[in-house]
């Protein structure tokens, strides 16, 4: 029984880390209705900026999450102005190209610089959790877990009592309208790479201390996020952090009781799973296209 | 020859010149089989040369599945590395032939496409990235982690080639040869049936379901070809270096390939091919940047993204397009089209009968149970102010949308459940309110695409002897639903530089090609000027003549009055007015649902005339 609450709380925490990036998918999804195959490298990004401030230049670690994050927002910038913007007046398809294309430059690009070594980075806390009976709550997964649920209200908040929010709602189902009705979409895209961005370096921050840093983390952990919105619901808030938390449990449970080899499998298991049976997810709508 | 083009052939001048193209191409492709197996090349060039050739036959598949239908496949390296094991294993662990191990891993291969896209093509876009980024990711997983069958992260070695050909020269000649068929037959596949309705199902998937094409099966058959080719490539890789392992084959050789097919041009084989032979060698010119290499790959893929969207071959053949105009249409091949099989019956029968139609949106009932009857050589329109349901009730009617409730018999057949190509096949026939065509396409392949899937009547003789079962006679006949909206001499235009009032003509000749008994027009004289519009009346009153039936969308009352015999008028989803326009037009509701009502607080009841 033990055992199986600890499996428990370690799905759940590892699902909260998918539920936080499947947070930045959805939010891109709805203002630009583009799936960004880089998401995950937004992550892998924070965290060897983390590595970099916190260890190699031993800045505090406060004040190199605000740098990280302050980081992140001008790379979002940086990123809709190299990889979507040309792009934007495109169908789907070249846009994912580019986002992959950009995946596959980040991830080379840190592999050149800083070699491929995996670093580590340590937690902010300095007691490393509590225990409950025999089930030992990590601290760094609480964290995981508050900060996941804080960024869905927010989301929800911003999406849905804000002007701005619904305004890059308007913009992601028609451009060409919103900004008929003198919505800035330039604007508005901007800051939805710009907030995503950040999002992903806020991610990659909080698993830094219980993943290693890798070049090759932000994608493992993006396809996971990606399986866990479709999951959900592909674009819906509530979606991700319920797909996200799904998969964790899933694949913590899979890896104990079935084989720990193919734990990576099981999540693309589910994901068959649901794309057979429903594709639009637990909490999705159907949409169809326009004659 | 006009009259040998009457019978249904190619005239002799294509035939002819494809004919020496295709001596040309094998006659190349011979030298260079030869030259691989005399010229004594290093081990090194040889290796270079067949992981080009092999990749190259992968490369091509992808031509199909994203170039020709727009799909994106993320694990081609996937299908190569089952190809490619599939001879590892077979000719080392089952101790088969070559040629057996080689079908098992092609056949495997293929059964592993088809059932990816059998399940996932429904969906298509991001999903299917997805999926088959999933899929590559688990094949990595088994073939790493089943050591007892695949021999695991150590891979498997001492492949054995075909006896004959077990020198390195000759199976680079083999690799070389198949790398020239397969091109060939990308080339091919392009200028057929199937080809066409890849094209169509990449240009616009809406329209290629409504004019009788099968979307999804062509995807699935695009998907399931693409895998082939890369298990074929893989399988003969496998021969080539006689030795195989997982990281072979992981995620990041599905985004080289990828890569490959975008830089050269997916549209064309000789994209893929010169894509494939520059990445091959790249890395090799290009040394020196060693562990920057894999980045500057993934930032080349946002600058070809970005300002070649077409790959180098793409770019180099708009140029070329420019500089040669199109071949001019040679009026003696137009055949007169045959607009329907129906100019015998005369009559004034129903073709159309609607019950208790709705289609709601959640609260909004777009659609509220609409009765319609549609009688046969009539022009019916469909009006009501923006909004009132028209264009849902047509995208009903055509299988776009499922009803909520209601039934639709087209000729007595019950329709109601059929996907719109077996609409499309039962004689429906539709242009769009916005209009989707096949941008990529010419206009001629566009009308081509719909003429080449007549509807399963008996009653075609006259269109079989015209049409003739050959690309010619299918050509004849496009070109005759063109000249009947009067703009064959454009035929060879693509049909994205063709004007406005052009393109919608190009969408009428379409949905004539595929000889419909029941046309619908959503709004066919929108954005159109007088003249234009005087032409569009001419056009319809022929249409009528020649005993096709028409549905028509639109909000110009003076039009509507001067071609329909009969109008329907919808408003809030439900059908407020039918009759004859004088009637109709004349309705209380009807003025006050367009123009207002004189005293609001003076309620009415919705009845029907």
């Amino acid at each position: 029984m033990g055992f199986n609450l600890q499996l428990l709380f370690t799905g759940i925490g590892v699902g909260s880390i998918y539920a936080l990036v499947a947070l930045g998918f959805a939010l891109i999804y709805r203002a630009t209705n583009v799936v960004n195959f880089a998401q995950g490298d937004f992550a892998m990004l924070g965290a060897f900026a983390m590595v970099v401030l916190a260890i190699d230049l031993e800045l505090p670690y406060w004040l190199s999450i605000l740098i990280t994050l302050a980081l992140m927002v001008g790379f979002g910038a940086l990123f809709n102005l190299a990889v979507y913007y040309p792009l934007r007046n495109r169908s789907f398809l070249p846009v994912i190209i580019s986002t992959i294309g950009a995946s596959i430059l980040l991830e080379n690009g840190v592999l050149a610089a800083y070699g491929p070594r995996p670093q580590s980075l340590d937690s902010i806390f300095a007691v490393p959790g509590f225990s409950v009976g025999d089930v030992f709550f990590d601290s760094q997964y609480i964290v995981i877990l508050v900060v996941a649920v804080v960024m869905v209200v927010v989301q929800y908040l911003f999406f849905e009592r804000t002007l701005t929010g619904k305004k890059m709602q308007a913009t992601s189902q028609d451009k060409e309208m919103a900004s008929l009705l003198g919505i800035p979409v330039i604007w508005m895209i901007m800051l939805t790479f710009m907030y995503s961005a950040m999002l992903g370096g806020l991610a990659g921050i909080l698993v830094a201390p219980v993943l290693f840093v890798t070049v090759g983390m932000g994608s493992s952990i993006a396809l996971k996020a990606f399986a866990a919105s479709i999951i959900g619901g592909f674009g819906d808030v509530t979606g991700a952090i319920v797909g996200g938390l799904a998969l964790g449990v899933i694949e913590t449970f899979g890896a104990a009781y079935v084989s720990v080899p193919y734990k990576d499998a099981f999540a693309f298991l589910v994901l068959f799973g649901f794309l057979l049976v429903r594709p639009q997810g637990i909490f999705g709508e159907r949409i169809s296209e326009k004659a | 020859m006009r009259a040998s083009v009457r019978s249904g052939k190619s005239p002799p001048g294509v035939t002819g010149r494809r004919g020496l193209a295709f001596g040309l191409y094998a006659t190349a492709a011979l030298m260079a089989v030869m030259a691989a197996v005399i010229t004594p090349l290093s081990a090194y060039s040889l290796n270079l040369l067949m992981q080009a050739a092999t990749y190259a036959i992968a490369v091509l598949g992808l031509t199909i599945v994203l170039g020709y239908t727009g799909q994106i496949n993320l694990a081609q390296a996937a299908f190569f590395g089952i190809g490619a094991y599939g001879v590892a294993l077979g000719t080392t662990a089952f101790g088969l032939s070559f040629l057996g191990a080689l079908a098992i891993g092609v056949v495997l291969a293929a059964g592993a496409g088809a059932v990816l896209g059998l399940t996932s093509l429904r969906l298509g876009g991001h999903y299917l990235a997805m999926v088959t980024i999933s899929f590559q990711t688990i094949l990595t997983l088994v073939l790493t982690n089943w050591v007892a069958f695949t021999r695991g992260p150590d891979g498997v070695p001492n492949i054995r080639r075909p006896a004959l050909l077990a020198e390195s020269g000759p199976y680079l000649g083999l690799c070389i040869a198949a790398l020239f068929a397969v091109a060939w037959f990308v080339w091919w596949l392009k200028t057929t049936k199937l080809g066409r309705a890849m094209q169509a199902v990449r240009d616009n998937e809406l329209a290629a379901n409504v004019i009788g094409v099968d979307a999804y099966a062509t995807k699935v058959a695009a998907f399931t070809l693409s895998a082939v080719l890369g298990g074929f490539g893989g399988a003969l890789f496998a021969g080539g270096f006689t030795y195989v392992s997982p990281d072979q084959f992981s995620f990041a050789e599905s985004v080289v390939f990828l890569t490959m097919v975008l830089l050269g041009g997916a549209a064309a084989p000789a994209g893929a091919v010169l894509g494939t032979g520059l990445l091959i060698l790249l890395p090799e010119w290009l040394r020196f940047l060693k562990v920057i290499y894999l980045a500057v790959y993934g930032g080349a893929v946002i600058l070809i993204m970005i300002f070649m969207p077409d790959g180098i071959w793409g770019y180099a053949m708009t140029r070329w397009r420019r500089l040669r105009p199109a071949r001019p249409i040679d009026p003696g091949i137009i055949a007169p089209l045959a607009l329907t099989r129906e100019t015998a019956r005369a009559d004034n029968s129903v073709i159309l009968s609607v019950h208790g139609l709705s289609k709601h949106f959640g609260g909004l009932k777009a659609v509220d149970a609409v009765d319609l009857t549609i009688h046969r050589n009539t022009v019916h329109a469909l009006i009501g102010p923006n909004g009132s349901g028209k264009t849902t009730l047509l995208n009903v009617l055509n299988g776009i949308v499922r009803p909520t409730a209601g039934s639709i018999a087209l000729d007595g057949v019950d329709i109601t459940r059929l996907p719109p190509h077996r609409r499309a096949r039962h004689g429906l026939g539709r242009s769009f309110q916005n209009i989707r065509l096949f941008g990529a396409m010419s206009v001629l392949d566009n009308v081509i695409v719909a003429a080449e899937r007549p509807r399963p009547l008996p009653a075609l003789p006259r269109l079989r002897a015209r049409a003739g079962r050959g690309d010619g006679g299918l050509e004849c006949h496009a070109l005759g639903a063109l000249d009947f909206v009067g703009i064959a001499a454009r035929a060879g235009a693509q049909v994205g530089s063709l004007s406005y009032g052009h393109q919608r003509l190009v969408e009428i000749a379409r949905a004539l090609a595929g000889s419909p008994k029941l046309l619908f027009l959503d709004e066919p004289g929108a954005g159109l000027n007088h003249v234009e519009k005087d032409e569009l009346v001419r056009l319809l009153t022929r249409l009528k003549g020649h005993g096709l039936t028409i549905l028509i969308i639109d909000h110009d009352m003076a039009m509507v009055e001067r071609v329909a015999d009969h109008i329907t008028v919808l408003n809030f989803g439900k059908r407020i007015a039918d009759g004859t326009p004088a009637e109709v037009l004349r309705h209380t509701d009807v003025i006050a649902a367009y123009l207002g009502e004189e005293r609001p607080a003076l309620s009415r009841s919705y009845g029907a005339s």
